[in-house]
């Protein structure tokens, strides 16, 4: 092999390896698992391989599709923060042309083969990525902080679109579900805006901590932690979960409120990494039980 | 000391237990011991996750006292309930024993009240979970792996004098060793619970 040629192939491996960090694999990885179980929550032949494979990859490539576009729209801003400023968008590691068309081919192809799957599906995968990229992070998430509900509903969206697949409609559980993410994302960002505060205001970027203070942003850390482990316990309960599950189901929602409690009245630093760490953690776990009750 | 890799397998294997004693392995019983084994194993769940997030450091954190009393009063209280015939007084003893812990931790309490305190609750608490199972089996009203939750009793026991003894500053073993057997005791306790409520 030719010294070019091996370099050629080098070159396509680190961009292959940029391009997989810039969808974001963890944060994709769960939002497709939410669709997962959105999708087995409606109990319907789960073992059917060619649509647990299109939901898998339709999901996937549009959320990794709008991440994509997101990082590409925010290139500029990403530049300024601290946290953010090593991204191959921000730092130039790769043309930003090229960025945005891989964003569209993968969020193009992730809605096409939703589309061909079922429509409703493809409707709510649409919106997800609409929601995400033009209400989410061209419109407002330099305008208010408010952003983070379009966020928040976009990022609700795989849960309800896998339960709507199964069902073929949507119903009062699918939309409980989705509540139950919508509440529990603010749990996640706003925990995280809180950790780097500096880093978006240096970026201009509106965030509840920049707006309304710390105290508000921990009450509202609190309310919407209650409020998601309601959703979910709720959700749990119309899905006809077992009553153990429900019973585990309360005890890690029990955890989440605990680090809320302790979030509002004995802040701190650490406070707030646990209880990001931790949504993190219940929402996988929520998953998981929605997934193995059905099996 | 920074929690290593292995810890975190430890503990995430032993939450894995908890999860399963609370969503399977208490099914059938009475409501009380439901409520009582689902706080405990909760407890231990929880714990071990943020343990997992937080590291070590977390066990320095006044509330562990209060938090570590919860697991032994609740798991008592369940085998109490279920297998002796004096459930409603330990009913009792277990609200009125964290009721004094949280109390005389949380508010200044005079001279060696605090530590009597623990003593008295922890020591009725784990001798409970320690003794009852094995007489049971011993007498036949239970299968004999039902004593591995009296084993496990006499780990958490182990476990729960070496911390105490730790944060009122006269170690048994120094507090490296202590951290250093804390994932796997906490494990092997846990597995010894729930083999023995499965098996027993």
């Amino acid at each position: 092999m030719t010294t070019s040629a091996q370099s050629s192939i080098v070159n396509r491996k680190s961009k292959i390896g940029i391009y997989w960090s810039l969808t974001k694999p963890l944060q994709s990885g769960l939002l497709l698992a939410t669709g997962l179980a959105g999708y087995m929550s409606a109990r319907c032949p789960i073992f059917n391989m060619g649509t647990i494979l299109g939901l898998t990859v339709s999901l996937f490539l549009a959320i990794a599709g709008s991440t994509v576009l997101n990082m590409w729209w925010d290139r500029d801003i990403d530049a300024k923060m601290g946290r953010t400023q090593k991204r191959a968008t921000s730092s130039g590691a790769v043309d930003e042309n090229e960025v945005l068309r891989v964003g569209l081919i993968l969020s193009i192809i992730g809605v096409g083969i939703a589309v061909a799957m079922d429509a409703l599906y493809g409707l709510l995968v649409f919106a997800g990525l609409f929601f995400d990229v033009v209400v989410y992070s061209i419109w407002l998430k330099r305008r208010t902080a408010w952003s983070i509900v379009w966020g928040g509903i976009s990022g609700a969206m795989p849960i309800l679109a896998g339960r709507a697949l199964g069902l073929g409609f949507i119903d009062w559980i699918g939309v409980t579900l989705a509540l139950g993410i919508l509440f529990w994302i603010p749990t996640h960002t706003l925990t995280f805006s809180m950790k780097f505060e500096k880093d978006y205001a240096a970026a201009c970027v509106p965030t509840f901590p920049s707006t309304y203070g710390l105290g508000f942003t921990r009450a509202t850390i609190a309310v919407s932690s209650v409020l998601a482990a309601l959703a979910m316990v709720v959700a749990g309960y119309g899905i006809g979960m077992d009553w153990g599950f429900l019973r585990l189901l309360g005890v890690l929602s029990a955890g989440l409120l605990m680090l809320a409690v302790a979030i509002t009245f004995k802040p701190s630093e650490r406070v707030n990494f646990g209880l990001f760490k931790y949504a993190s953690v219940y929402m996988l776990a929520a998953m998981i039980l929605v997934v193995i009750e059905v099996m | 000391m920074k929690i290593s890799p292995l810890d975190r397998v430890l503990l995430l294997v032993t939450g894995i237990l908890a999860a399963y004693q609370v969503a399977v392995g208490i099914d059938g019983f009475d409501a009380l011991p439901i409520v009582a084994y689902t706080i405990a194993f909760g407890v231990l769940l929880v714990a071990g996750l943020l343990l997992i997030i937080w590291g070590f450091e977390v066990l320095d954190s006044p509330a562990v006292v209060i938090v570590s009393t919860i697991i032994p009063l609740t798991l008592s209280l369940g085998l109490v309930w279920q297998y002796a015939s004096f459930g409603t007084s330990y009913l009792v003893f277990a609200i009125a024993g964290f009721l004094a812990v949280t109390l005389t931790r949380s508010i200044p309490t005079p001279g060696k009240i605090p530590t009597i305190v623990l003593a008295i609750t922890h020591g009725i608490a784990g001798m409970t979970i320690f003794l009852l199972p094995i007489i049971l089996s011993v007498q036949g009203k239970t299968q004999p792996l039902f004593s591995l939750v009296g084993v496990g009793g006499a780990l958490i026991g182990i476990g729960g004098l070496m911390l105490s003894f730790l944060k009122a500053g006269k170690p048994i073993l120094s507090r490296e060793t202590i951290l250093k057997i804390l994932p796997g005791l906490l494990l092997l306790m846990t597995a010894c619970f729930v083999a023995g409520f499965k098996f027993g």
